[in-house]
């Protein structure tokens, strides 16, 4: 636990110290809001809960921003060669792979905490389920969650973090449409129903959608965290097959 | 102190370390020399346990890196060759972040970070960011890194390459006032720094041991008693030759 404390403090005051952290939390706010009140429809939608006008926005955004504020955790550390006094540490890998993915989720988390002020302000306009808010805040959390953990396992296979920025972005952007009702409609025209099942339970948008309707499904949760666990494990064996 | 036996590594088809043993004693400190490509990085990645062998075992102070990693890498400290950093952090920042994950903490910590600086003269950009500093001071910066926690085993990776003479100098007799303390294996392709810090030298060629005993033995092994001559003699192949020829 100690070591994992280590790393994931390193990580956010690199995180901090540059101004990565800075700039996407902003565009991530601005992009955010922005989309609310436009595309959204915010106002004349008048949807208290801000199912439509804000959460379903987030995935799109951070299939392109959540890679960017991954892609350097373990690129960076073998373009430098970092890696290898890392490697040399009595330290276990895995608290090395967990310490930077929750560094990288710290900021996430303090990203969609200063989203608040539009939660108050539905308080104030009308009366929202804030349960339900809740919910889909949880939702969003853990898809930007999964985005980054597919994240830092491209991370660990390239040294380029152009290459990673890219390819988890496709990857990202996959794990979404896959399960997105109006492409699952069109492929259920020609594809045998277990198939379809499949795509749906594949991708991250039927989860992230109950969470956002507010409906709290175990299956979901159990989808979140083993998304997130084959991608962490997958990067442990990476590495340390590279090594070898 | 370190017990190498029969460490292998091969990359496909292609052998990098072959069979190699020997040991270090406590108090030693032994030049690791050899040609570019011959193996010596390749080695100490594996002592280090940066690198899994591909057969055999290396023991630091008694513990398998293979069965008791952490342990083992407890025990040292290491230099990699191109002395990486993180270079968004300061010195003293970096340091830090070493003593934590040594498990070093409070006083002990703040001792170990104030002496790692003093020792690898880094007072005067203590408080300046790793990207700022010039290549000596990288250098000493990860030397002050593979010190902090006072190991018994220091592993170094060309200590010396790419500093200027009086850096040089400077790191030399680093390694010798270590050298009295503790046990050291340091690799280099300076043959001038065997004479001045070794006290046991080996030299590896193509992933194996050609010549392994104190400055003075491996002289006598040369027709004409200076070690350049000798390390040419057992490094040159004879492919080479007959294509020089």
């Amino acid at each position: 636990m100690k070591h994992i404390w280590t790393i994931l403090k390193r990580e956010l005051t690199s995180y901090f110290t540059q101004p990565t952290a800075y700039a996407i939390i902003l565009i991530f706010l601005l992009l955010s809001l922005l989309f609310t009140f436009t595309f959204g429809g915010f106002i004349p939608a008048g949807d208290a809960n801000l199912e439509w006008s804000f959460l379903l926005i987030h995935p799109l955004l951070y299939s392109i921003l959540v890679p960017a504020v991954g892609m350097r955790l373990w690129s960076d550390e073998k373009r430098t060669g970092t890696i290898e006094l890392l490697g040399t540490f009595p330290l276990p890998p895995w608290a090395a792979i967990i310490g930077k993915f929750l560094a990288a989720s710290t900021v996430w988390f303090i990203a969609l905490l200063l989203t608040f002020p539009l939660v108050i302000t539905v308080n104030y306009l009308g009366s929202p389920d804030n349960g339900r808010i809740l919910s889909g805040y949880i939702g969003s959390f853990l898809t930007c969650n999964v985005f980054l953990a597919i994240t830092v396992l491209v991370s660990a296979c390239t040294r380029d973090q152009v290459v990673c920025l890219i390819v988890s972005v496709m990857l990202c952007v996959l794990t979404l449409v896959c399960g997105h009702e109006d492409i699952i409609r069109e492929i259920a025209k020609f594809t045998p129903s277990y198939l379809v099942e499949g795509m749906i339970s594949l991708g991250v948008w039927d989860h992230f959608r109950s969470l956002t309707r507010g409906l709290f499904r175990y299956q979901d949760m159990v989808w979140f965290t083993s998304v997130i666990l084959t991608c962490l494990i997958g990067t442990s064996a990476i590495l340390s097959a590279k090594r070898a | 102190m370190i017990e190498v036996e029969n460490l292998t590594k091969h990359f496909g088809s292609k052998y990098a370390v072959n069979d190699i043993t020997f040991s270090v004693k406590p108090g030693e400190v032994l030049g690791f020399l050899g040609p570019n490509g011959a193996g010596k990085s390749t080695t100490m990645r594996m002592i280090t346990g940066f690198i899994t062998p591909s057969s055999g075992d290396a023991k630091v102070c008694g513990h398998s890196i293979i069965d008791e990693p952490y342990l083992a890498k407890g025990k040292i400290g290491y230099l990699p060759e191109s002395a990486p950093l993180y270079n968004d952090m300061t010195v003293t920042g970096f340091l830090k972040f070493c003593a934590d994950v040594r498990n070093l903490s409070g006083f002990a910590k703040k001792e170990a970070v104030e002496r790692a600086i003093e020792t690898c003269f880094l007072q005067s950009v203590a408080k300046q960011s790793i990207d700022t500093l010039s290549k000596g001071y990288r250098h000493r910066t990860c030397l002050a890194q593979s010190i902090l926690h006072d190991p018994e085993v220091l592993i170094l990776d060309e200590p010396t390459d790419g500093l200027d003479p009086n850096q040089k100098h400077e790191v030399r007799e680093l390694i010798k006032r270590l050298g009295m303390n503790k046990t050291i294996l340091f690799s280099t392709h300076i043959l001038e720094e065997v004479d001045a810090v070794c006290t046991r030298a080996v030299i590896v060629d193509r992933g194996q041991i050609v010549a392994d005993g104190s400055p003075e033995e491996l002289k006598k092994l040369s027709p004409t008693g200076s070690l350049h001559d000798l390390f040419r003699s057992l490094t040159t192949h004879d492919s080479s030759h007959n294509s020089a020829a």
